[in-house]
């Protein structure tokens, strides 16, 4: 292999690169845009679930009851309503997702020491949502209970009592539950792998549908120093969307950063020789642009999105599903990049990811190398 | 030495035979013309020779190295220009044949004259900056043959190199051509043209894959069944519809206002044509005998082919 | 250009000043001509110089940016549908479906073109004879030699009898052989009166046409019968030597005095002088002491070839050679 020889394909590639403004911005217009939209647009907090509320008790009980959802950042209580007939129009019209229904007598029965029912509708149509709400819900349901049941027992005995258990939830390292400081990291991952495949999926391809790689494989040119050539450019473009989006969740989006920041640019850059090698891949085996741009689109974009742990935990996938996850490199550097960023953790805990990621990257280099000949059919 | 050499070279693709038991010799130095239609096999046999496609059977060498075993080495030592555009039409002319300098690892001492050089000869001196893309079609071939000629090849291989070139670019093109036959360049074009087959030192016929004539220019001409009688005539087309009615037995062809009369029996058909024109009223020239193109040789040796064909 | 009565009866294409930009590329540039009933007019010159464009504009697929013209009488500005309904047109690559059979094709264009079904079957019939395809109808067409291709797009092209056919370089890619009968079967449909357009870059097929336009960079450069372009419009004089080597002869011709040009014909060499005798003698001269073995040394009526190259260089020598357009 001659290093002159790489480095002309890459200054030529370069070249190529900056005389079209297309590409260009594919590699780094497109992959702001997509951070700021997901990064702003996509968040999978649940709060302020629109609610009405059919309160027949009309009663001091009921509306402390009531007290206890409108003090909730989860519930927004936006209508009052009388009758079912109001409570289906609501949710029909998505005025509201859920419906709190108190019964006529709902004062009574507390009073009379008995059991309560209160009827809660929620919008399933919405699951994720209607989920998140109903445990909310129960949460509210179930203080009140016991207050109940506390303020009960100090009138029958008249002796205060503390409850048996004193539980106390505490989150680390995401401690406001903010969805955005675990999708920012993911995003990340996501958009390198999508941009990195489509950028390189284009370059062999389109040489062989101009006519150019004809000419080339008649020249003394080697399969990996035109491959090398080739990543070059693409690699430094791969890493200044990392260094953007790095910036970006900073200064942007305000996620902590809490491990090693060399580390965070050395794993991308192992990410990013695997995802470039793939769309490099894609193109030497299609030998069309267009092709080898669809084929790209589907074999990164939809697992990495879906399937890597990025939006939804894979520990939530049924068996089969979670198998495949295994498959995805996305998956590994998304739980390398949630690790550095929110777990501050480095090699010492994440060795097998980033020793799976550095495999991903030499078997496609040497995949994409195997499979492109000087020759043709 | 000879420096193309092939034995029974032969590509088939799927049922097509491309390319059937190609024998040819090209020595050094010389100009060699690849002669046929669309389809007849000259592209896949400059493949096969610039090592960038493997043969089905068969051998060949080129430069005195092995297609196959060593197509690299043969690699370092051509230069070839397909037939479609092969540069960069976004890189600028120089770029282009920098970049052809670096991956044929042209040495940087000595390149720039290397290059000044074929600037010179190929006159893009001015357009050293242009995108080779907003180059003429005559321009863009000139650039080609610049880049395949940077690293001074042993052998050049053109694939119809003046295909759709304005006639002005053409001659430039063969006028350089056999300026590199000064510096013993061996070429190798392929064309369709058959008036610039005349120009080679040697030629091959080609047609379905097979070589239906290999010589000298004058060579190939002797193959030709019978001989050609021309008659120049005003209404041209009255007196062919005529004389092709009558001469049930000749080939006759119209070309403008000239007729051509292929026949193996000139001194018989020469009196009968002008008897048949006479009689007519038509005010003809006199049929004379006339040196065949080699489009007259193509397209009789081809109907003979034919002919036997459709016997078989 | 001869003068050409401007009677529509007599005129199937007349255009005038026509022009067409593709942004500030002039494709064609100020076009004027005409062409008569009947005649096969033959539209030269090299690839990019504006053939196809044209062809378009005239056909109504392509508005011009300028200019005005008619073809088989309906203007080409506002009349672009009545225009197709009258013409027939083949293009570079012929247009016709690979994966379908011989007898397939022609039926799709039948449907196209909406002919009327008491004359399908005989057009359909004289199209297959036409091509020579009877034992090829049901053959995909994929399989078919570019000849045979070429042959049945041209029938599916007139199916409809068009008064007046383009053929946008019909002939380029096949074999010599089918050339000659594709220029039989031109000249067929012109003796039944067809008026055929023909653009191509072979300079020898322009000799078989009646009347030529020599166009380059957009620009009609020449227009006339082929004798009228070589005897009138060549100012210079030519020679043909036959000689030993004419490649190395070359270079010594050039050397002498009043010697215009020198290119290889054929197997020899034409070359363009100022005036014949002269030149004769000098060149006999000159090549009898270097050692060559001249065979002739002769004036000639000029190739078309000779005409086009004259004619361009002309105009290139008028303008800066960095003004070069684009392709």
């Amino acid at each position: 292999m001659k290093l002159y020889r790489t480095w002309a394909v890459a200054r030529k590639e370069y070249l190529h690169i900056i005389r079209d403004p297309r590409s260009l911005g594919m590699g780094i217009v497109i992959p702001v845009i997509l951070l700021l939209l997901f990064g702003y647009a996509l968040s999978l907090d649940v709060d302020n679930v629109p609610t009405v509320v059919w309160d027949q008790s009309e009663s001091q009980v009921s509306r402390d009851f009531l007290s206890g959802f409108q003090g909730s950042p989860y519930f927004s209580i936006v209508k009052f309503v009388h009758g079912y007939g109001e409570v289906d129009r609501a949710i029909n019209s998505a005025e509201a997702l859920a419906a709190l229904i108190i019964p006529r007598d709902f004062a009574q029965l507390i009073e009379a020491g008995r059991a309560a029912p209160v009827q809660l509708i929620v919008d399933g149509s919405d699951s994720d949502t209607a989920d998140t709400a109903i445990g909310y819900a129960e949460t509210v349901a179930q203080s009140f209970s016991q207050q109940v049941a506390v303020r009960e027992v100090q009138r029958k005995t008249g002796r205060t009592l503390d409850l048996p258990l004193d539980y106390r939830p505490r989150t680390w390292y995401n401690e406001d539950m903010e969805s955005k400081n675990y999708i920012v990291p993911g995003l990340i991952a996501v958009i390198m792998m999508v941009i990195a495949a489509l950028l390189t999926s284009l370059t062999i391809a389109r040489e062989w549908e101009r006519g150019t790689m004809e000419q080339l494989i008649s020249t003394p040119v080697k399969g990996p120093e035109l491959i090398l050539g080739k990543l070059f450019p693409y690699f430094t473009i791969g890493m200044f969307d990392v260094l953007l989006a790095v910036l970006m969740g900073e200064f942007l989006f305000d996620v902590p950063l809490r491990g090693s920041v060399p580390l965070l640019f050395g794993m991308a850059a192992v990410f990013l020789v695997g995802a470039l090698s793939l769309g490099i891949l894609i193109s030497v085996v299609t030998k069309s642009q267009l092709l080898a741009s669809q084929l790209a689109m589907v074999l990164t974009f939809l697992p990495s999105f879906l399937l890597s742990g990025f939006m939804y935990a894979i520990s939530n996938m049924p068996q089969p599903i979670q198998i495949i996850t295994y498959v995805i490199p996305a998956t590994y550097f998304v739980s390398l990049l949630k690790g550095i960023y929110l777990k501050g953790v480095g090699l010492e805990v994440m060795a097998i990811q980033a020793g799976l990621l550095g495999a991903f990257g030499v078997v496609m280099v040497i995949l994409a190398n195997d499979k492109f000949k000087k020759k043709l059919e | 030495m000879s420096a193309i050499r092939t034995s029974k070279l032969k590509k088939t693709f799927d049922e097509v035979v491309a390319v059937d038991d190609l024998t040819i010799t090209v020595t050094e130095g010389e100009i060699f013309g690849l002669v046929g239609p669309d389809g007849a096999g000259k592209t896949t046999t400059m493949r096969l020779l610039t090592a960038i496609m493997e043969p089905t059977s068969g051998d060949a060498w080129v430069a005195g190295f092995h297609v196959v075993k060593e197509a690299e080495a043969i690699k370092e030592r051509i230069g070839y220009m397909s037939q479609k555009f092969g540069l960069y039409p976004d890189l600028s002319v120089m770029e282009n044949i920098n970049f052809y300098a670096d991956i044929y690892g042209v040495p940087r001492k000595g390149r720039s004259k290397r290059i000044d050089e074929l600037l010179a000869f190929s006159n893009l001196t001015p357009f050293k900056q242009r995108l080779a893309g907003n180059l003429s079609g005559g321009m863009k071939q000139k650039l080609g043959l610049a880049c395949a000629l940077i690293h001074t090849p042993k052998v050049l291989f053109l694939d119809e190199p003046t295909n759709g070139v304005d006639p002005v670019s053409r001659r430039d093109f063969w006028r350089i051509l056999y300026q590199l036959l000064r510096e013993k360049v061996t070429i190798f074009v392929s064309t369709a043209y058959l008036d610039e087959a005349e120009r080679c030192n040697r030629l091959g016929l080609i047609y379905k894959g097979q070589i239906l004539a290999l010589g000298t220019p004058d060579e190939v001409k002797q193959i030709m069944p019978g001989a050609i009688l021309e008659i120049r005539v005003a209404d041209s087309r009255k007196a062919y519809q005529l004389l092709k009615k009558e001469l049930r037995e000749e080939s006759v062809g119209l070309f403008g206002e000239r007729i051509h009369i292929v026949t193996r029996d000139p001194q018989k058909v020469e009196s009968e044509a002008a008897k048949i024109l006479q009689d007519a009223g038509i005010d003809a020239s006199a049929p004379r005998p006339i040196e065949p193109s080699l489009e007259d040789v193509f397209v009789s040796v081809l109907a003979e082919q034919e002919r036997s064909e459709q016997a078989r | 250009m001869n003068s050409v009565e401007k009677n529509s009866n007599e005129t199937a294409v007349v255009v005038q000043d026509l022009e067409r930009r593709f942004g500030s590329f002039i494709a064609v540039n100020r076009v004027s001509f005409e062409v008569k009933k009947g005649e096969i007019f033959g539209f030269l010159g090299p690839n990019g110089a504006g053939k196809s464009t044209t062809i378009r504009m005239l056909i109504g697929v392509l508005a011009p940016t300028d200019g005005v013209g008619t073809v088989a009488g309906f203007d080409i500005r506002t009349q672009a549908e009545e225009i197709k309904k009258h013409i027939g047109y083949m293009s570079q690559k012929f247009s016709l479906y690979d994966d379908l059979t011989v007898s397939e094709n022609i039926d799709f264009y039948s449907g196209i073109y909406r002919i009327d079904p008491a004359r399908k079957k005989a057009r359909k019939e004289w199209v297959i004879e036409m091509a020579g395809l009877e034992h090829h109808r049901h053959s995909r067409t994929a399989i078919l030699s570019g000849g045979w291709k070429q042959r049945l797009a041209l029938g599916c092209a007139i199916l409809h009898e068009p008064p007046v056919i383009f053929l946008d370089e019909p002939t380029s890619g096949v074999d010599p052989v089918s050339r000659r009968q594709f220029w039989d079967l031109i000249y067929e449909l012109s003796g039944k009166g067809v008026t055929v357009f023909v653009t191509t870059h072979y300079m020898d097929e322009a000799e078989y046409c009646d009347r030529l336009g020599l166009i380059y960079r957009g620009e009609l450069i020449a227009a006339g019968t082929p004798e009228t372009l070589k005897t009138e419009l060549m100012q210079e004089d030519v020679l043909e030597v036959i000689c030993e080597r004419p490649q190395d002869a070359m270079g010594e011709i050039e050397q002498i005095e009043g010697i215009k040009e020198v290119a290889l014909f054929g197997k020899g060499l034409h070359v363009v002088v100022e005036e014949t005798e002269r030149a004769v003698a000098a060149i006999s001269d000159l090549l009898q002491r270097r050692g060559y073995a001249v065979t002739r040394v002769e004036g000639i009526v000029p190739s078309l070839e000779d005409v086009f190259v004259s004619l361009i260089e002309a105009r290139d020598r008028a303008e800066q050679p960095q003004q070069e357009v684009k392709r």
